[in-house]
C-alpha cells in the first residue's frame, strides 16, 4: 500500500493525482497532494514510477498498513528503486530495453 | 480526421456532454487499440478510463508475454495446437489464425512506433514480450497523438440506447465531481474482466463494469465457468506473477517438499495444501547466477516485494497464496457474435478480457501471452467495426438511459459490505477451484438474494455511486459465473468439478449465459476446425 509521500522532494506537480488507477491522492489547493484514499491501493506501484522526483513509496503489502516515513524509506534506500529497475531514472536509461523473457530458459 | 467535437466541456459546470463517432469504454491495451483504429477510420473517437489510461489495468503494472509467432506454417500450426487440449477444445481455428496475423502486425508496429524491445546476440529484435509501463506509456501517446480525446477518472455506469441499439454511454467525473455523456454511433466495451477486488496486481480496478453494462442491454455472455483463474503470490504483496515460478518448489511449514507442486500443472496440489495448511516457495529451480540474472531483467516486478522485505526468494523460504484473478486470467466474458467483435446488441462491440476469450483459448489461459494478443486483435477488429457501424448510419434520435426497474427503492447500501458479501462467495477455494453443485448452489442462492436487495439500491452520496455499481457489477458477474459453472456438470478447462471430475465429451459445447434478475443458459456448439478430443 501506498506508505509515504516525502514533502521534503514533491515539488506538488499532482501527477500522481492523475496516474494512480485507483484515485488515493487528492490535490490540494496549496502544497502537495495527501495520501486520502490509502485503503483504495491497489499495491501497483505505478504512482512510484512516474513520480518525476522519488517522493514516493508503495509498502509491498497490499492489505495491511506498516506506518512508514520518509526517514524509515530514506534509510533504507527505496525511494525510486523501482523507476530505477525498469530504466525510467535518468541514469537508467540503457535498463529500458533488458527485457530478458526470450532468454528464460525452457 | 478528427473533427472538432460537438463539446460543452467547461470546469465550471457539473456536467460533460460529448458528441462522437465511437466511444471506447476502457484504456487498457484493447480500448487503446480500439481508439487508434477507429480514429485511423476516420472516426471522431472519445476515450474514457475509470483510473488513468496509461497506469490503469492488468497489463500497464504487471507486463506481459505476447503470442508473437511469425507468419511461417510450422511455427503456427505449433502455436495453435499449443493449447487446443488444455482448453478442452473448445477454441477455434477459425479465430486463431485472424488473431495470430493482426497480433503480429500490430507488435511490429509497436517497434516501428520505438518501443524498445531487447535485442538478441545477433543484432535481432526479440518481441515476445512488453513491459507493462512503457507499453501503455507508449500506448497512451499513440492515442492522444491521433487526436482522440481522453477523459481520465471518467467512470462510464450505463450505457444508452435508442430502440434497442446502443448509442453512447454516461458516468461519473470522479475527481472533478458531477456527470458525463457521451452521445456516439457506437461504443466498444474495454472494461477488462473480474477479479473482485482481490488485489492481483493492477486488478483492483476490474470490476465486471462492461458485463454488468453489456448485460443490461441486452448483450450475451459466454464461458463465465471459466473463472476460476488464481494467481501464486506472496502473501505478503500484491505480486501476481507467476511465469517466474516454474523456478520454484513448493514447501509445508516444516520445509517438506509437497511433491507434483507446480505453477502450471501442479497448482491444483498447491491448492488442495492451501485447504489446510500455509504453503512455502522457493526459486530454488533457478540454480546459476546467470539464470537468476536473467529472471530479474525479464521480471523486476516480481522482486520488488522481497527486495523491499529483504527476502532471498532464491535461497529463502517464503510463504504463498492464490489470490482470484477471475475472469481477468480466466476466459469467460461478452459473446462476439463473428470477427467483427459486435456483441449481440447493434451498435455495442467487446474486446480484450470483456470479450469472451474461449474463441482462441477455449477454457483455460495459462500465461499472459494469448491475453494480450487477445487485447491487440479484437481492440482493433472491434475499433474497425465500430467506426464502420458509426460512420454508416443516418441520424439518431430518442435516446433512452435504462431506469432502474423499481426507481422507489432509495434504500441505503453500503457498497463495501456487498463487496465483501461478494468476495466471500468467490475467494475460497473450496468453493470456487474445487468445484460442487451443493457449494456452488448455496452461494448462487445468496448471490440471488444478495442482488435482489441490491440491483436497484442507490446512494444519497455521491462519492458512494462509483463503489455502488462496481459492487453490483461484481455481484451480477459472481452468479454468471456460478449459474454457468452449475450447469457444466463434467470438468473441462479451468472448470473443475470436483463431483464430476472427468470431461464429457457430450458437453463439448459452450455456455452462454444472459439476462440479470433471472439467467438463462444456453448451449452453443462450434466448429473448432480441428477436432481430436478422442485422442486425449
Amino acid at each position: 500500500m501506498i506508505e509515504v509521500l516525502d514533502t521534503d522532494t514533491c515539488t506538488d506537480c499532482n501527477l500522481c493525482v492523475q496516474v494512480c488507477p485507483t484515485n488515493v491522492f487528492q490535490a490540494m489547493p496549496e502544497g502537495p497532494p495527501v495520501i486520502l484514499r490509502q485503503s483504495s491501493c491497489q499495491t501497483c506501484f505505478m504512482c512510484e514510477v512516474y513520480c518525476p522526483v522519488d517522493a514516493l513509496y508503495v509498502d509491498p503489502d497490499a492489505e495491511a498498513v506498516h506506518g512508514l516515513t520518509a526517514e524509515d524509506v530514506r534509510e533504507s534506500q527505496l525511494f525510486g528503486s523501482y523507476r530505477k529497475a525498469i530504466g525510467w531514472h535518468k541514469e537508467t536509461r540503457h535498463r529500458r530495453n533488458i527485457d530478458d523473457h526470450f532468454r528464460l530458459p525452457q | 480526421m478528427n473533427q472538432p467535437f460537438q463539446e460543452n466541456r467547461s470546469s465550471f459546470s457539473d456536467a460533460t456532454e460529448i458528441d462522437c463517432d465511437v466511444l471506447v469504454i476502457g484504456g487498457g491495451p484493447a480500448g487503446c487499440w480500439a481508439a487508434l483504429e477507429a480514429a485511423g477510420a476516420g472516426a471522431t473517437v472519445v476515450l474514457v478510463d475509470k483510473g488513468y489510461c496509461g497506469s490503469s489495468g492488468a497489463t500497464a503494472s504487471a507486463g506481459t508475454q505476447i503470442w508473437y509467432v511469425p507468419p511461417d506454417a510450422d511455427e503456427r500450426e505449433a502455436a495453435m495446437a499449443s493449447r487446443e487440449a488444455m482448453g478442452g477444445y473448445l477454441s477455434e481455428r477459425s479465430w486463431m489464425v485472424p488473431v495470430l496475423d493482426k497480433t503480429y502486425e500490430s507488435v511490429n508496429r509497436l517497434a516501428d512506433w520505438g518501443y524498445p524491445f531487447p535485442v538478441d546476440e545477433k543484432g535481432e529484435q526479440q518481441r515476445i514480450s512488453v513491459q507493462g509501463p512503457e507499453y501503455m506509456r507508449l500506448m497512451r501517446r499513440k492515442v492522444k497523438n491521433a487526436g482522440i480525446t481522453i477523459l481520465d477518472h471518467h467512470p462510464a455506469t450505463q450505457l444508452l440506447t435508442d430502440g434497442g441499439t446502443v448509442v453512447g454511454a454516461t458516468g461519473l467525473r470522479r475527481q472533478e465531481g458531477g456527470h458525463w455523456t457521451v452521445h456516439s454511433g457506437a461504443v466498444v466495451l474495454a472494461t477488462g474482466g473480474c477479479a473482485f477486488m482481490s488485489k492481483a496486481l493492477g486488478c483492483d480496478v476490474l470490476t465486471g463494469d462492461g458485463y454488468l453494462m453489456g448485460a443490461e442491454a441486452g448483450a450475451e455472455l459466454s464461458g463465465m465457468e471459466f473463472s476460476s483463474a488464481y494467481a501464486i503470490s506472496p502473501t505478503f504483496a500484491s505480486i501476481t506473477k507467476t511465469a517466474l515460478y516454474r523456478f520454484a518448489q513448493f514447501y509445508r511449514r516444516d520445509h517438506s517438499l509437497i511433491e507434483g507442486a507446480g505453477s502450471a500443472r501442479g497448482r491444483s496440489i498447491i491448492a488442495r495444501v492451501l485447504l489446510t495448511e500455509p504453503v512455502y516457495a522457493r526459486l530454488d529451480l533457478a540454480e546459476t547466477d546467470e539464470v537468476k540474472a536473467i529472471l530479474r531483467r525479464a521480471q523486476p516486478n516480481f522482486f520488488v516485494p522481497f527486495d523491499r522485505r529483504g527476502i532471498n526468494p532464491f535461497t529463502d523460504f517464503f510463504e504463498v497464496k492464490l489470490r482470484l484473478e477471475g475472469t481477468v486470467r480466466g476466459t469467460g466474458g461478452l459473446r462476439l457474435t463473428g470477427l467483427d467483435c459486435a456483441t449481440t446488441v447493434p451498435g455495442l462491440y467487446a474486446a480484450g478480457d470483456n470479450a469472451t476469450r474461449e474463441p482462441i483459448c477455449g477454457g483455460f489461459t495459462g500465461g499472459g501471452s494469448h491475453n494480450a494478443a487477445w487485447a491487440i486483435s479484437t481492440g482493433s477488429f472491434a475499433g474497425a467495426s465500430a467506426a464502420s457501424f458509426a460512420l454508416g448510419k443516418t441520424a439518431t434520435a430518442d435516446v433512452t438511459q435504462r431506469q432502474s426497474a423499481s426507481a422507489i427503492s432509495t434504500s441505503s447500501v453500503d457498497p463495501q459490505a456487498i463487496i465483501k458479501a461478494v468476495q466471500e462467495e468467490v475467494f475460497p477455494l473450496d468453493v470456487n477451484y474445487f468445484r460442487t453443485h451443493a457449494v456452488l448452489s448455496a452461494a448462487l442462492e445468496r448471490l440471488n438474494r444478495l442482488w435482489n436487495s441490491i440491483s436497484s439500491a442507490t446512494v444519497t452520496d455521491e462519492s458512494q455511486a462509483l463503489q455502488l455499481r462496481q459492487a453490483q457489477a461484481m455481484t451480477a458477474t459472481a452468479r454468471f459465473m456460478y449459474r454457468a459453472a452449475l450447469s457444466r456438470t463434467e470438468s473441462r478447462g479451468m472448470h473443475r468439478r470436483e463431483d464430476f471430475p472427468k470431461q464429457d465429451p457430450a458437453q463439448h459445447h459452450r455456455l452462454v449465459v444472459s439476462g440479470l434478475d433471472t439467467i438463462t443458459v444456453r448451449r452453443e456448439t462450434i466448429d473448432p476446425g480441428v477436432y481430436r478430443e478422442a485422442a486425449e
